[in-house]
């Protein structure tokens, strides 16, 4: 909390909003605006939780489930105070209210170093826009949701537990004092009891209580376990409903072609070779919207009659302005700007320049890395009906909210006369912070009538329209004295901002200035340089980029942890020895450092493979979003040279564990995402084109390549911090740093490819 | 009207016979448990048994299928898929849980063949399913505890 208290401290108007949010009384995010729909014999007792005569507890869930798990952990936190009997807890999805805005992205956003404490002027112009788009958002991502609803999911749940507390005192005339909840029911020590069931209507008639006693994380029952996931049942057995799987009456299905150049429109076309196929409803055109491109549509009364059909339409395609960019030319693009300028500092810390001067010895590369896809494996689908000057969405989404003001603007009515329905999601990873997708969905089913309209993408347009993970490059210079002790550090990289193109595509806010996003992963580390400069320039290039797990996290990690390899290894030091000796005002860093080293054997030789291959190990440690990883990965070569990854050590200090389990699946789930994009993950654009469209092109790990992962959780009783995209970042530098370790190659630019 | 025989029931479908199998399910049957991953059988969420035998439906005509036995994720019974269901809760497999009634009827069909799969087995008939959250590892650890607790 301290780190929050000085940032908040440090960050003049914008800083004394946030705060304002922040000391808010609990009750500000305890009760919605318009009261909670309920069903029969069912109360609600605030605005996320409520209790049924059946003894359920519904918890109201305005986070998305997309693999991460936050349906589990959240309930879990509420039933926690609520006292409630865990196998009678239940999830709904919440509507859209001011209570359920995502306030942690906003301070995780804030473009200060973790150790900082003073004012950075410099941005404060950033720091209002990016404060107020995420003020005002309900948005799952960011790895925020637990530390976002930490305190308002406890609170719900022990100011629930008050009321029914204070019902059923009420009603047997006793002091609530001498009461207790327990699994779900009140208890009196005279052996009077009553579930929570008997007491929900009486309970709702319970004045708020004006203060909520939270509970001493040493009485925690169910948060620290590792709870099974609510939902896994519906997963296996064909009943768990994702967005592609909802099935209002009448429904019809679109197919859609979209210009492949990124951001083109359709000149003009001419359906008539699809109009007459069997069950083709219409054909029409529709613009890009929220930064997505435009293209065709084909109605049709079932999904693969409208996917025939879209084939037979002629179209003539405007390519505009993006068919100007390729790779090559991002690449050189992104060097030329480092030749020219040092970027926007967003770290300094003593004389860098003085300090490269009198080094004995310097050393300096230049990184790179590529576009990349998310590749969720349910390809982007919206449902809508448009009926009576009212629309229904039925959506896979991160950001409902966002979701309902982009139909609401193609449709031309009020958002309140729009009801999102969020559905499950089919991986998110990001992806699913657009609302390009569903903006389109509504065009195309405000051309049908009043039917609902499913509008489902195939995987090839889903490869070619993404918002990619932005291509960076970055250069470093490290110098050392006489003695190889490192005396500075100098990085500034080069990308493509997303901040700004978010604002202006999903709120029309206009963008400028510095994006911490850009540059997080590179400034935002305990590694304590005697003196550093950290920077970042900033290239505006007509390709789409969006938010990738873990953002910039996920290249930077891989530029900066190789960098340090490099230096432990141009100062002869060992590397894991070369990193404890940056970290002494860092103990949770080092901790986390030393126990992967020793879960890894590190700095013990590792057996030769039954086949006779070498294995060597390396190593990475790497901060986001509140946690702290480190991760050992063993490595081997294939005769072909490919890299073989056998074992994957990854120890975390996430701070408060909720639910070690969901944890662990994290850390699982990072790492195989992280290797997909470091042994085969690169998004080629070719004028404007995106060159790979399936799984053909744009491999991901399959189980035959995946690594033993063992996962260590430090003990700690800090603020819960993020789980679902810290994994990711470590694992192409330890992977890198792991085929230095073996063949003496320093692989400076993703995906790693040894020659 | 085509015929077919999907978990143990005989149904008319409306489809046209170049119609993949997926689509009849998901569009016409309303069997929405069998998912649309990539269309070209590259990622084995479409993945439903053709007389025992794992197929992908995505890109499997129903002209192709005639009336032979269709075993979709909603009728997936039986020792192995009990077996399996109960490894996967367990262990805690699912994440987002898209692909997973594609592992499960990859995994089931393998497990009906080999009773006690080794690593290399379960490499070769699970790496046509792909999972996007990363649970590899407990994919192959649950089939081998189903197996385990299968013979146990």
């Amino acid at each position: 909390m301290k780190r929050r208290t000085i940032l908040l401290g440090g960050a003049g108007a914008v800083g004394a909003l946030v705060v304002g949010w922040s000391v808010l009384p609990p009750r500000q995010r305890l009760t919605t605006a318009r009261p909670l729909a309920v069903r029969d014999a069912q109360a609600a007792l605030n605005g996320w939780v409520k209790v049924g005569a059946d003894n359920s507890v519904t918890v109201v869930m305005c986070k998305s489930e997309m693999g991460q798990g936050v349906h589990t952990g959240l309930a879990m936190v509420l039933a926690e105070e609520l006292d409630a009997d865990w196998a009678q807890v239940k999830i709904e999805p919440s509507p859209i209210d001011k209570i359920y805005n995502n306030i942690a992205t906003a301070v995780d956003g804030l473009p200060f170093h973790p150790d900082s404490d003073g004012t950075i002027k410099a941005v404060a112009g950033w720091l209002t826009a990016k404060t107020m788009r995420e003020i005002g958002v309900m948005v799952t991502g960011g790895s925020s949701s637990i530390k976002d609803l930490w305190l308002p999911m406890r609170e719900a749940g022990a100011s629930a537990r008050a009321m029914l507390i204070g019902a059923a005192a009420a009603q047997w005339k006793l002091p609530a004092s001498e009461c207790r909840a327990e699994a779900g029911k009140v208890l009196h020590p005279s052996g009077k009891r009553a579930t929570f069931g008997e007491l929900a209507a009486l309970a709702a008639g319970q004045s708020l209580p004006r203060k909520v006693e939270l509970k001493d994380p040493a009485r925690f029952k169910l948060v620290g376990q590792p709870v099974r996931r609510i939902e896994a049942a519906s997963k296996l057995d064909g009943t768990a409903r994702f967005g592609i799987d909802v099935l209002p009456d009448g429904l019809h299905y679109a197919s859609v072609t979209m210009c492949p150049t990124l951001g083109g429109r359709v000149a003009r076309f001419d359906g008539a070779g699809a109009t007459g196929l069997p069950g083709v409803k219409k054909v029409l055109a529709f613009d890009g919207y929220n930064g997505g491109t435009g293209g065709v549509a084909v109605i049709a009364d079932t999904p693969f009659r409208a996917m025939r059909a879209v084939k037979q339409v002629t179209i003539e395609w405007d390519h505009g302005a993006g068919s100007a960019v390729s790779s090559d030319d991002v690449y050189r693009q992104l060097a030329q700007t480092l030749d020219q300028e040092n970027g926007f500092g967003y770290y300094s810390h003593g004389d860098v320049d003085a300090a490269l001067k009198s080094a004995a010895k310097t050393i300096s590369a230049e990184y790179r890395a590529p576009y990349l896809a998310h590749a969720v494996l349910e390809p982007m689908n919206c449902t809508v009906q448009f009926k009576d000057r009212q629309a229904t969405v039925w959506a896979s989404t991160q950001v409902p909210g966002v979701a309902r003001s982009a139909v609401a603007k193609v449709l031309g009515i009020d958002t309140d006369k729009i009801d999102v329905q969020v559905q499950l999601l089919g991986g998110g990873f990001g992806r699913r912070l657009e609302a390009d997708f569903i903006a389109q969905a509504a065009a195309i089913a405000r051309d049908a009538g009043s039917v609902p309209v499913q509008t489902i993408w195939s995987r090839e347009q889903d490869m070619t329209h993404d918002f990619y993970r932005p291509a960076c490059v970055s250069r470093f210079k490290a110098g050392f004295d006489a003695a190889g002790k490192l005396l500075a550090w100098h990085n500034t990289s080069a990308g493509q901002a997303i901040v700004p193109k978010v604002l202006e595509r999903s709120f029309g806010l206009p963008g400028a200035g510095p994006d911490k996003t850009t540059s997080e992963g590179a400034y935002d580390q305990p590694y304590e340089w005697p003196n550093a400069r950290i920077g970042h320039a900033i290239v505006d290039l007509p390709v789409p980029v969006g938010f990738w797990r873990a953002v910039g996290h996920s290249h930077q990690a891989f530029f900066k942890e190789s960098f340090v390899d490099e230096a432990a290894a141009a100062a002869g030091v060992d590397a894991v020895a070369f990193r404890a000796a940056l970290l002494a005002r860092h103990p949770r860093h080092l901790k986390v450092l030393r126990r992967a080293a020793e879960l890894s054997g590190w700095g013990q030789p590792l057996a030769t493979a039954s086949e006779g291959t070498k294995r060597a190990r390396g190593v990475a440690l790497h901060q986001s979003f509140g946690s702290i990883v480190a991760q050992v990965a063993e490595v081997s070569l294939t005769p072909e040279k490919r890299i073989r990854v056998h074992r994957v050590i990854c120890v975390i200090d996430c701070g408060l564990a909720v639910n070690p389990n969901l944890i662990r699946q994290q850390m699982e789930s990072g790492i195989v995402f992280g290797l997909s994009a470091a042994l085969d993950g690169d998004i080629v654009i070719t004028k404007g084109q995106v060159q790979q469209s399936n799984f053909h092109d744009y491999p991901v790990l399959r189980i035959d390549e995946c690594p033993l992962i063992e996962t260590d959780i430090i003990a700690s009783r800090e603020h819960p911090e993020g789980v679902g995209e810290p994994g990711t970042p470590p694992i192409a530098p330890a992977l890198a740093n792991a085929v230095f370790a073996l063949t003496g190659q320093r692989l400076r630019a993703l995906p790693l490819k040894v020659v | 009207m085509p015929t077919l025989r999907i978990n143990g029931k005989t149904v008319e479908v409306q489809a046209e016979p170049d119609t993949p199998l997926l689509w009849v399910l998901r569009g016409e049957l309303r069997l929405n448990g069998t998912k649309f991953g990539c269309g070209i059988a590259l990622c084995g969420a479409c993945t439903v048994h053709l007389d025992g035998e794992p197929i992908r439906s995505c890109i499997t005509p129903i002209s192709a299928v005639g009336t032979r036995d269709i075993t979709t994720i909603e009728g997936l019974k039986g020792n192995e898929a009990d077996a399996l269901k109960t490894a996967w809760i367990d262990l805690d497999v699912v994440q987002c849980g898209y692909c997973q009634s594609g592992q499960l009827m990859s995994a089931c069909a393998l497990l009906k063949k080999l009773s006690q799969p080794s690593d290399r087995d379960i490499d070769v008939a699970m790496s046509g399913n792909i999972c996007r959250c990363g649970t590899y590892p407990r994919i192959r650890a649950a089939i081998h505890w189903a197996a385990q607790k299968k013979s146990g």
